[in-house]
């Protein structure tokens, strides 16, 4: 038997999965207390003798990959020009390479932005600007503006290609590893990811998990490859278009609620359903990762409950979407009123370690939940907008039109172990009536927890990957 | 939608690079998308009569993206039963909220591409469309 070990370094959980390569089997998951602030072997060694206890054989196994969103995760700061045009496309080139977006600028940088940047001391920077042939002021000046801040992080240059070597030369005038690569957005109507998302994981494998501490691991894991959540997006486009040469569940969704963000991540292109909608804004990636930074249902569950509040969302209200949802009546969840659902919040907040045990408890997780799927869904999904023309009315539509979506699935805990996944998903399908979200998919479960393991299995084993996820994922 | 295509396609052929924002066009994504490209010049073609109304406050705002700088044109149907105004009144008002020039629906591009290559070189911009 050929064994596959994958292992996800988390900052509270080091989580390991073992597949059986040859039977193309999910064999057993374990996980242990995460160590990266001493020694991140610690965790590791004892999360693999969990797997171990399973009858798991740990020792030598043909394959041993790792993804990491220890120690703060890959944190990223992303600057470009216009916010609606080269700063939004730094940004979803930067979601999409796994990482965590913790401050975005657009135009010239001023004095105290440069300030603030250097003193959040991120990973990486991503820095963009100008179409290729379009603006290059603006960009220049911000990389001679990083170089003389003695700003020492790593950083990925996708602007304008005609001062690209100026400013790779700029940056690398004091030391700065530059890395050139394409334009993020070439032109007005083409965005480009692909490249700076490579780069971005380049320097990820070559520094970025030295920097972390999480080096020592490699005596045990042969390569830490990707960030965590990068892992999870190679799931969901492997779920949607299955193996090479296989087919796919379709267009896919992936919501992944945590104690402090809400991820989504589509593969679907989003083109136009309604009749003579016309397409707008910055052209979408067919891959796409959004992170809500105020929604999880621990720390953020204060403001996943006024975002609720703010939506018309809370249960108990006449038209709120949480209690409409139709289900079998054993799994309905215990009825929560806001006032309950607003002091737990703020229960919740306090204590983030809290595991729910009553009926009481898992219903007001279940809810908060349920909320912060449809607002993540809602900001993730396109929008639909009527215009006049001198033909009469006609639709207008910015972002991706999800509604034909076919697979809708969680990820994270409140879907392995809460008691009401159905009820969670289906608030991916609620909301906005403008936006353009799944009208009627299937739902699944990852009650296992092996999204990001698949998505690193499919770098070398999509087929073995493809069949483990189909087969453990729970269909709710 | 066919008046922005044809516009497009006889500057791309007398040698411009044209970003076409396409119809429905907001003044603020007009200039951000010329901010994005450092645009020479921007030509704004509006067929429904509402032009007055759309294209109000658009020279200042342009100056204050610092934009003033570039050749600003407009044409089309600009205001509803045009052929009852005089054009030379029309012509006034979209200059005074910016344009350098304002075409009537009969114009035909190459006037306007001959027009465009005068301003730029007058600006200083260097030969493109030559």
């Amino acid at each position: 038997m050929q064994t596959a070990i994958l292992v996800d370094f988390g900052s509270t959980y080091t989580k390991v999965i073992g597949v059986d390569l040859t039977a193309a089997r999910l064999l057993a998951t374990a996980q242990a207390p995460s160590s990266v602030e001493t020694d991140v072997t610690t965790g590791l060694h004892q999360a693999l003798r969990r797997l171990g206890e399973q009858g798991v054989q740990t020792r030598d196994p043909s394959l041993v990959l790792g993804c990491s969103s220890a120690a703060g995760g890959l944190r990223m700061v992303a600057v470009g020009l216009v916010p609606s045009l080269t700063v939004e496309a730094a940004r979803r080139a930067a979601l999409g390479a796994g990482a965590k977006v913790i401050k975005v600028y657009g135009y010239q940088l001023s004095r105290t932005e440069v300030a603030e940047l250097k003193a959040l001391a991120p990973d990486v920077i991503l820095l963009a600007g100008g179409t290729d042939g379009g603006d290059r002021a603006t960009i220049l000046a911000n990389a001679g503006s990083i170089a003389a801040a003695g700003i020492t992080a790593p950083v990925v240059v996708a602007g304008n290609k005609s001062v690209g070597p100026e400013i790779a030369e700029i940056l690398q005038g004091t030391g700065i590893d530059a890395r050139l690569t394409e334009n993020v957005l070439p032109e007005l109507d083409r965005l480009n990811v692909e490249p700076a998302r490579h780069q971005i994981r380049e320097l990820f494998i070559e520094r970025i998990v030295e920097a972390k501490g999480l080096e020592r691991a490699r005596a045990l894991v042969e390569e830490i490859i990707m960030p965590t959540p990068m892992a999870v997006l190679r799931a969901t486009q492997l779920l949607a278009d299955g193996p090479p040469g296989g087919a796919g569940l379709g267009e896919a969704l992936v919501v992944d609620v945590g104690g402090a963000t809400t991820d989504v991540h589509t593969v679907a292109v989003g083109a136009p359903t309604a009749a003579g909608a016309v397409l707008k804004g910055l052209p979408e990636p067919r891959v796409k990762r959004t992170v809500e930074g105020d929604l999880g249902i621990r720390i953020n569950a204060r403001s996943v409950f006024e975002a609720g509040e703010a939506a018309g969302l809370l249960p108990g209200r006449a038209a709120a979407p949480v209690a409409a949802i139709e289900q079998p009546a054993s799994e309905e969840p215990a009825p929560v009123t806001p006032a309950a659902l607003a002091a737990a919040a703020e229960r919740l907040a306090a204590d983030t370690a809290a595991t729910p045990v009553s009926d009481a408890d898992f219903a007001i997780d279940a809810a908060l939940a349920a909320i912060a799927v449809t607002v993540a869904t809602d900001r993730h999904a396109g929008v639909l907008e009527e215009a006049w023309t001198a033909h009469g009315k006609a639709f207008v539509q910015y972002g991706k039109d999800l509604r034909p979506l076919q697979a809708v699935v969680g990820t994270g805990g409140i879907f392995a172990f809460g008691r009401h996944p159905r009820q969670v998903l289906a608030a991916a399908t609620r909301g906005d009536p403008l936006r353009l979200k799944p009208q009627r998919p299937r739902f699944w479960v990852d009650r296992r927890y092996i999204l990001y393991g698949m998505g690193l299995l499919a770098e070398q084993h999509p087929d073995v990957a493809y069949r483990v996820l189909t087969e453990n994922l729970q269909e709710v | 939608m066919v008046g922005i295509r044809i516009l497009e396609y006889a500057l791309t052929r007398a040698g411009f690079r044209v970003v076409n924002s396409g119809s429905q066009c907001s003044q603020q994504e007009c200039i951000e998308a010329a901010r994005e490209t450092a645009a020479d010049a921007i030509l704004i073609s509006s067929v429904y009569g509402m032009g007055e109304i759309d294209c109000r406050g658009f020279g200042n705002r342009c100056q204050k993206a610092g934009l003033g700088h570039v050749v600003k044109y407009v044409g089309g149907n600009l205001v509803v039963a045009a052929q009852t105004q005089d054009w030379s009144e029309i012509t006034k008002r979209f200059q005074a909220m910016g344009f350098d020039r304002v075409y009537s629906p009969a114009t035909r591009p190459p006037e306007v591409i001959a027009a465009l290559r005068r301003d730029l070189a007058g600006r200083g911009v260097a030969a493109t469309g030559g």
